[in-house]
């Protein structure tokens, strides 16, 4: 089932009629999702994910925009009419029935032409159960299980009635690391096999690349970028999407751009005169002293690449740890502060007085040999690795 | 655990309390036991009267004298009474003219009211729960009868269905049928003689009954009200998502998850029911009974009404019948922590 967003917007009133403030939480959303994909909504605490999903699946009204499931109009429809399963974060397990009562609570509710006999039941819920392997499991309660089988569980629940549309909320969020990555396998196993559309929503960007078809990168409740994961990782289309893909994450410079060239640690430094304007308020002549830019000074950075057709400006400049190549010649010199071998690689932890992370943290491979006595270390950069953010908009400059 | 060299000190906070308990609580405990089982011989007075009222007398046709007596502070107070362990003071309880109409009445009251205000107050909790405005209004209005004197509220009801300015003899000539038999009158309904000189039995429980579960709604709608607002909402997203009716969520869903809440009410409910005494003396007054109902035990006294009347002369007796109370409220207690333990979901 392809499910489509056409400006889904939803705007939260504020608490106070005084104050005002209303919370957009989401804004003019619009987005398609492929039939039988796995869609990753990602993005920080805050951001509009939940609530966009909420709307998919009727517990939140939109206040403007239409959803569509295929061709249907499914926005004014309620939650129980637009056959979609939720995962709950919290799974919202029923703490008082069995594993296979809860599994079977959705079947009990289908009425008229869809209403099943106790054995169909059964089967359907046995069937759901073996696809996430708890069928062993069916006679306990909740309470009696670890948090991924109860996560399990509720995806069999959700599964179970066989939805148009799958939505998993923070799926992941409460189980720990060595779970949460047999999970993550198994919901992508179990989307498989199903070919339901699904859609789920964490803040954990690891969790949307490893299993998505297609992440939704949203910001303040506005989509920042849509694409497939490595799409977005190599081409990211702001400072935000840039900083938020990957780990470790992109080490982010200051930086000017001058006669065609990137310069890290330089800077466009605007030449500024007082002058004496006349502003006319009335009658009165009142005469103020404002600044104004008169040139620009370049002070000169290391020039690690040449990017033309860029104005000259100031930028911000983002480099993969892996963008980074040892080079004794390289024009970029950092201050080593220690180097983590991690067997396959190794992680070289720098210092560079234009860096705006703490430090600097390159990924070499481990055949390279790295000198960690050395106070310094020369980088040369692989340009497809080097992105390029205007220090005002943050939006991508392409080189 | 607290270190053994400062236990004294967590005694010595807790002692105030001890103290208070020991003497206000456990030792009248022991007394009431003591002076249940506590009689006399009383060589002075017949051994016992046959059908006709005439005293028991030997085959030598000779009265018999002496016979035990239950406990009361005035023999014990004359000093002259030797005590000794006996049953007699149960005897005489069981054997009180009306003792079997006082227990009818006490399970009676029991038995209707618990279900009735349990299920209305339920009925009304999840209703105030589903509604925003007017919320806080409406739970303060549940609320009054809680904060209000039982008496007070007793006289009110006593007035909403009393007829005012009746003739007994004659009820056509009476002025006012009360509020309730007005409103009966809109739907074309005879008045009911609900509690005055000559009213039935049946008019009166009824009475009774709606007065106790309109006067204990408040608490337990406050208790079901906190269960239901600390249920996770995700449980009703969950249930609206797989498109349960709303009778089964309440049924599957609000019901289960309450279960724990249900259950407290349900128990302290009986064990409060059991000693209704005040709400019959709010409408019927001390005589516990419509005027001239009847001349032996009150039409409607109960347990606690009937230990209450025995204080005063025989504590011997109140104190056996206080006993047989608290074992008929144990006993009942047991079977509804043994149901809910099977039916509540923790």
């Amino acid at each position: 089932m392809k499910v489509e967003l056409r400006n889904l917007t939803k705007i939260f009133p504020s608490r106070n009629k005084k104050v005002g403030g209303e919370v957009i939480a989401v804004n003019d959303f619009t987005f398609t999702i492929p039939d039988g994909t796995l869609v990753g909504l990602l993005g920080p605490s805050g951001c509009g994910k939940s609530t966009t999903l909420y709307m998919i699946s009727g517990l939140q009204k939109p206040s403007g925009g239409q959803i569509f499931f295929g061709d249907e109009d499914v926005t004014t429809l309620s939650p129980e009419n637009r056959g979609v399963g939720l995962v709950f974060q919290n799974y919202a397990l029923y703490p008082h029935m069995t594993v296979k009562q809860n599994i079977m609570f959705p079947l009990q509710n289908l009425r008229g032409k869809d209403k099943l006999t106790k054995q169909e039941m059964l089967e359907r819920a046995y069937e759901a159960a073996k696809l996430v392997q708890i069928d062993e499991l069916m006679d306990r309660k909740p309470s009696e299980l670890s948090g991924g089988q109860q996560q399990r569980v509720a995806i069999a629940r959700a599964l179970v009635k066989m939805p148009r549309v799958l939505l998993l909320d923070e799926p992941l969020s409460n189980l720990d690391a060595r779970l949460r990555l047999q999970t993550r396998e198994e919901i992508r196993r179990i989307q498989k096999e199903t070919g339901i559309t699904t859609v789920f929503v964490t803040h954990d960007q690891e969790e949307a690349m490893s299993i998505s078809d297609m992440i939704v990168v949203m910001k303040l409740g506005v989509v920042q970028q849509v694409g497939a994961p490595q799409e977005i990782y190599d081409n990211p289309i702001n400072l935000f999407v840039a900083k938020f893909l990957g780990t470790p994450p992109i080490n982010v410079f200051k930086g000017c751009i001058h006669d065609g060239k990137l310069y890290i640690g330089g800077e466009i430094v605007p030449i500024t005169e007082e002058v004496e304007v006349e502003n006319n308020e009335g009658e009165e002549v009142q005469t103020t002293v404002e600044n104004v830019v008169v040139g620009y000074n370049f002070v000169p950075g290391e020039c690690v690449l040449d990017t033309p057709g860029i104005e000259d400006k100031n930028v911000y400049i983002g480099v993969r740890p892996e963008g980074f190549v040892i080079d004794e010649n390289g024009p970029m010199t950092c201050n080593v502060s220690s180097v983590e071998v991690m067997g396959r690689d190794m992680s070289v932890v720098s210092t560079h007085d234009a860096s705006l992370n703490p430090f600097v943290r390159s990924i070499i491979n481990s055949d390279e040999r790295v000198n960690a006595a050395s106070p310094t270390i020369n980088y040369s950069l692989k340009p497809h690795k080097v992105f390029v953010f205007d220090a005002e908009t943050e939006e991508r400059l392409y080189f | 655990m607290v270190d053994s060299k400062h236990q004294w000190k967590a005694w010595l906070y807790l002692l105030p309390a001890i103290i208070l308990l020991l003497v206000f609580t456990v030792w009248p405990i022991i007394n009431t036991v003591r002076m249940s089982f506590t009689v006399y011989w009383d060589e002075t007075d017949v051994a016992g009267y046959d059908e006709n009222g005439m005293p028991l007398t030997d085959e030598n046709g000779k009265v018999l004298w002496g016979r035990y007596k239950g406990y009361s502070i005035a023999e014990e107070l004359g000093g002259e009474r030797e005590f000794e362990f006996g049953l007699n003071n149960f005897k005489e309880v069981v054997k009180t003219d009306g003792f079997w109409q006082i227990m009818k009445n006490t399970v009676i009251l029991c038995i209707l009211t618990v279900p009735i205000s349990t299920f209305l107050a339920l009925l009304i909790a999840v209703c105030l729960n589903a509604i925003r405005p007017l919320r806080r209004l409406l739970q303060t209005i549940f609320f009054l009868p809680y904060v209000t004197n039982s008496i007070a509220i007793g006289m009110v009801f006593a007035a909403m269905f009393n007829i005012v300015g009746v003739n007994p003899s004659n009820l056509d000539q009476s002025t006012s049928l009360g509020i309730i038999n007005a409103v009966l009158g809109w739907f074309g309904a005879d008045p009911i003689n609900w509690i005055n000189q000559g009213s039935t039995y049946g008019a009166n429980i009824a009475v009774m009954v709606i007065y106790i579960v309109w006067n204990a709604l408040p608490f337990k709608i406050l208790i079901l009200l906190g269960g239901l607002q600390s249920v996770n909402k995700q449980y009703y997203d969950a249930a609206k998502v797989d498109s349960t009716p709303k009778w089964r969520v309440f049924t599957r869903v609000t019901v289960p998850l309450l279960s724990p809440m249900i259950a407290y009410v349900v128990i302290t409910g009986f064990i409060g029911g059991f000693k209704e005494y005040t709400s019959i003396v709010g409408i019927f007054g001390e005589k516990m009974q419509p005027p001239g109902a009847s001349v032996g035990v009150p039409r409607l006294q109960t347990m606690v009404g009937y230990i209450y009347d025995n204080l005063g002369n025989a504590e011997g007796i109140a104190s056996a019948a206080a006993i047989i109370l608290f074992a008929l409220i144990f006993v009942v207690t047991l079977i509804n922590l043994w149901v809910s333990k099977k039916k509540t979901h923790y």
